[in-house]
């Protein structure tokens, strides 16, 4: 049987009075796009920075290939976190920074790349993802979407292993959410990354993820794939997908 | 009743000491990567241009203005005691050991101080600082630590300007419109100033670098833990900031000028 990737075991988290995950239970495989939908405000944003190490859980496990992340030694557990990115609901773009500077800090900041090779990195990227000519720009300065693909470009550079999206496409139109959501099956297929996609587009993110979680009430309440959503007869992730209350 | 009192009263204090603590890591965590290589250069001479370069202007007209009402009044009070040759050693000794220090950096917090508590604040708010995170970007050696090396830098050469700007500005009212020996007013300012007097300014400059530029990063950086979040938030944080750092100058005025003299 294959390891998770990330293994989430009876996760629970809360902030202040108000308790978030409830005994969370969810694996996350290797080379898979996973996609976490459910209604909003019940804790998938909490749950993916779980894994990117900016929430703790209160009780819980997260294995990471087996291994509980907590009892990692600190090199290892930096050289997990070195192998993820993120790519924020609002972009967090630097707004004081240019276009260039946004994609390129990971790189400046972290890498023993010469300026050329971090230069020629970021133009490629730019070009892959139809940003060139904006590099003198500030995020200010662009439409939602270009600054969408600024954020992509910027979690992309560092040539991650694990992606996590948090709402990728929200505020686009339906034309760029597309074009997004194939962004990332294509880079997904080149760069073989594991992709975690908290997502509200619904069924589109069907035919982006092999695997499918619903969060409700804090824990996950269906985890499968498209197939196994199809043939479910769950009340709780059909009423989602139907738009339903439930 | 009682017991409540109790007991918000003992909040208070252990939230007291809680944010004590955390401004002292907060501190310690900047000065402590300013050592840590590669030294962060462009992101120094960048805060030192908004810090220092860009205050020239209001440091210029404050002090000048500042030495001008320091003639006047000066020479009113010295001339009742027919003493009006040491206005110049008068004014002079004023701005470099208090109101030169003292008001570079009441003006400097009031216009870059207010900058830097409202700019991380956004940052905290827009969840830019989390970014830096995920990034493996230490947020305080990035945004914090710049701004210690550049305020040092800058204050003491501020206070300077500050001083001399000041004294001309005394020169001014006090021998071009009231008539005092030029010659006199510039020998008693030569001749009153001593090295310990100048040095004395630039410790109290020094000391204000550090506190105020630590309290309003510190407020930007925690705008979510002292303000709330949203433009409120980071408004609050840019007052608190201002304010504080107002009154720990004069309180670390009073305790360096304690040990000075």
């Amino acid at each position: 049987m294959t390891i998770p990737l990330i293994q989430f075991i009876d996760v629970n988290k809360s902030f202040g009075a108000s308790s978030v995950l409830k005994g969370l239970n969810l694996s996350i495989y290797k080379g898979e796009i996973t996609a976490v939908i459910g209604k909003s405000g019940t804790g998938k944003s909490v749950l993916l920075k779980h894994i990117i190490g900016l929430v703790s859980q209160d009780s819980g496990q997260i294995l990471i290939e087996g291994e509980s992340l907590s009892q990692l030694s600190v090199t290892d557990r930096n050289s997990f976190y070195k192998r993820l990115s993120y790519m924020f609901q609002d972009n967090a773009l630097f707004d004081f920074m240019s276009i260039y500077d946004n994609i390129a800090l990971p790189l400046v900041e972290n890498s023993k790349f010469s300026k050329h090779q971090v230069k020629a990195k970021v133009l490629e990227r730019m070009e892959q993802l139809g940003l060139i000519g904006i590099e003198g720009k500030f995020p200010a300065q662009l439409s939602g979407g270009m600054r969408k693909r600024v954020a992509l470009a910027r979690a992309l550079i560092i040539d991650p292993k694990i992606v996590l999206f948090d709402e990728p496409t929200t505020g686009l139109d339906p034309i760029r959410k597309k074009k997004v959501h194939s962004m990332i099956q294509e880079y997904q297929k080149k760069f073989e990354f594991t992709a975690v996609i908290v997502s509200h587009d619904i069924p589109e993110i069907f035919n982006v993820a092999q695997r499918i979680a619903l969060l409700d009430g804090g824990s996950i309440k269906f985890e499968g794939s498209k197939k196994d959503i199809l043939d479910s007869h769950s009340k709780i992730l059909n009423a989602f997908i139907t738009g339903e209350d439930f | 009743m009682r017991i409540k009192f109790i007991e918000n009263f003992g909040e208070a204090i252990l939230n007291l000491v809680k944010s004590f603590g955390r401004i002292i890591l907060f501190f310690l965590a900047g000065m402590m990567h300013i050592f840590i290589l590669p030294v962060q250069f462009a992101k120094i001479v960048d805060q030192t241009w908004f810090i220092g370069s860009k205050s020239i202007f209001v440091i210029v007209l404050t002090g000048l203005f500042t030495g001008m009402v320091l003639g006047l009044q000066g020479y009113y009070s010295l001339v009742k005691v027919g003493s009006e040759a040491a206005l110049g050693s008068a004014v002079a000794l004023t701005l470099i050991c208090e109101l030169g220090p003292v008001f570079t950096a009441i003006m400097v917090t009031a216009r870059a101080g207010s900058s830097m508590a409202a700019e991380i604040g956004v940052m905290r708010i827009s969840e830019q600082i989390d970014a830096l995170k995920t990034m493996h970007i230490n947020p305080v050696r990035f945004l914090f630590s710049p701004r210690i090396i550049a305020a040092v830098i800058s204050f003491p050469l501020l206070t300077a300007l500050f001083d001399v700007v000041g004294i001309i500005g005394g020169f001014i009212s006090g021998s071009i419109m009231l008539g005092i020996n030029q010659y006199v007013y510039m020998d008693t300012v030569v001749h009153s100033i001593q090295v310990h007097d100048i040095n004395g300014g630039f410790y109290k400059s020094f000391a204000f670098a550090l506190v105020t530029t630590t309290i309003c990063c510190y407020r930007g950086y925690y705008t979510h833990l002292y303000s709330g979040f949203g433009a409120r938030g980071v408004s609050l944080s840019t007052t608190n900031a201002v304010v504080q750092s107002c009154i720990s100058v004069f309180v670390f005025d009073y305790i360096i000028t304690y040990f000075l003299v």
